[in-house]
């Protein structure tokens, strides 16, 4: 409620913002497969990108896919201990946790780059974090970092 | 035979690159028979003038330590390119930006305040702080030149022919430089432009450290908090730090004959897109890889919190031209 109500304040500097979104096959990726089919509602700037595991996103692939003209990056696997391969998660967890911290070093805002656990009932989670996700970028200007949007 | 017209130019240098060239001992010898200095101001008295009397291409090797730090810094970048034939990047800054671009952070008022202002050792009543013009009892004005809003490598402003790495540049790296020096004098021959005066491989293949089959290390470590390290066996399943899986080969493993783990002086290999994202990739699947399983967020939290400084530890020479400093922006709004 409070965010919302600040919020109100701010302006919106990005209509349209861009998210490429990292999925596992396993959990992730069935979680927003059946938020399709349960038709729930959610944005359509997200651009999904399926991948086997959530181990499997080497920390480049995040930054080319904000210097290819991402304003958000969200990366998205089962919950630890649901691993399809035990522990893929585990390792992405700590690649993307020190990935943060170095991107705020930069001055990357932490709202640009998220990573969640969604499993494969959880459609609900999804849409939630994709708004909520999109809506934050709303208030923050295109990032244009490679120059593209 | 004609010597070699040589110049030796300085950026946003410590200097160390120069003490280098000092450390080839008797060898420096082969470098005053090879070599005509006409510029090089660390060694000898030269002015600014000296380089611009010089005629467009009079100048055959134009060596280039530092950063791209300061207006004077491109300037003096801009004029050894128009001087000389060939010029060549030596040393960590002027190849990758090296120490000097971790300046490149967003910019904080507060640090500079606490720098100059608050640190208990600080005593500075009249509030002095540094500036680039200041005037004169009798008027006239006393200028420096403008910091450039980056730091960056000597290739982000003028083409480059050749690159030696290190910080400094190692003497068996400086001693092939006098070589390749040799046959150009001798035979009119260089290699072929963009060549690396150094290893190909990576430092593993060249520290003699035992890796063990399956690695696995549990926490990072600073050498001062370890009570003994192995000699012989890799450093990374010890716990500490080594930037050896995505460093260029080169230096002789000079650190981690030391029990010193590399820092990455010498840049990352031709197949590391990003030296720092690739040792994080590389660190991170090794990391508790046989204990892992079954521990929390707040647990993993912790282990990698080890690491207070991932920009500090991975990117200590090369964030002025790392594939990540292209995101770096000033704070926006949280
Ligand atoms: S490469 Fe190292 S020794 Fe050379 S100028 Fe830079 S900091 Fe100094
Ligand atoms: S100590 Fe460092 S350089 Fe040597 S083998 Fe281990 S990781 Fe590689
Ligand atoms: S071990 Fe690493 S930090 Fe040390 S000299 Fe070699 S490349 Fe540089």
């Amino acid at each position: 409620m409070t965010s919302t109500m600040q919020r109100s304040h701010k302006e919106i500097k990005n209509t349209n913002p861009k998210i490429i979104m990292f999925l596992c096959r396993w959990c992730s990726g069935k979680g927003a497969d059946l938020a399709g089919t349960s038709r729930l509602q959610y944005p359509p700037n997200v651009l999904p990108i399926m991948v086997n595991c959530s181990s499997r996103i080497d920390p480049q692939l995040v930054i080319e896919a904000f210097l290819e003209g991402a304003d958000g990056v969200l990366i998205t696997g089962c919950h630890l201990g649901d691993c399809h391969y035990k522990t893929g998660n585990y390792k992405a967890y700590k690649r993307m946790t020190i990935l943060s911290k170095l991107l705020e070093q930069i001055g990357v805002n932490p709202k640009r780059f998220r990573l969640e656990w969604i499993s494969a009932t959880e459609a609900a989670k999804f849409a939630k974090i994709t708004t909520e996700m999109v809506e934050d970028l709303k208030y923050l200007e295109p990032y244009r970092k490679g120059g593209k949007r | 035979m004609a010597k070699l017209k040589t110049a030796i130019v300085l950026g946003a240098t410590c200097a160390g690159c120069d003490v280098a060239i000092l450390d080839l001992n008797e060898k420096i010898f082969e470098v005053d028979d090879l070599c005509e200095f006409v510029f090089w101001p660390t060694a000898m008295d030269f002015k600014i003038d000296d380089l611009l009397a010089l005629e467009d291409g009079e100048v055959d090797i134009g060596i280039y330590h530092g950063a791209i730090r300061t207006s004077e810094d491109l300037e003096m970048a801009e004029i050894l390119r128009k001087k000389a034939k060939v010029v060549v990047a030596f040393g960590a800054c002027a190849n990758f930006g090296g120490i000097p671009s971790l300046d490149n952070l967003p910019y904080d008022q507060s640090l500079f305040d606490l720098v100059y202002e608050q640190v208990p050792s600080m005593d500075n009543p009249q509030g002095t702080v540094p500036l680039e013009i200041i005037e004169l009892k009798s008027g006239d004005e006393l200028t420096l030149p403008k910091m450039l809003k980056d730091a960056g490598a000597l290739n982000s402003v003028i083409d480059v022919d050749y690159y030696v790495p290190g910080c400094p540049p190692m003497v068996p790296l400086i001693e092939k430089v006098v070589d390749v020096l040799k046959k150009f004098s001798e035979t009119g021959t260089l290699p072929p432009k963009g060549t690396v005066i150094a290893g190909e491989g990576t430092l593993c293949e060249e520290c003699g450290r035992e890796k063990p089959e399956q690695i696995s290390y549990h926490a990072f470590f600073s050498p001062q908090e370890t009570k003994k390290i192995d000699p012989d066996k890799c450093l990374i399943p010890q716990g500490i730090i080594c930037m050896g899986p995505a460093t260029r080969s080169g230096c002789g493993a000079l650190c981690t004959k030391m029990n010193v783990g590399c820092r990455g002086c010498m840049g990352p290999t031709v197949k590391v897109k990003d030296h720092g994202l690739k040792m994080i990739s590389a660190l991170t699947s090794l990391l508790e890889v046989d204990t892992e399983e079954g521990m929390t967020e707040e647990q993993l939290e912790k282990i990698v919190q080890r690491i207070p400084d991932p920009l500090g530890t991975f990117y200590r020479f090369t964030y002025g031209s790392s594939l990540i400093s292209k995101l770096h922006s000033d704070k926006e709004d949280k």
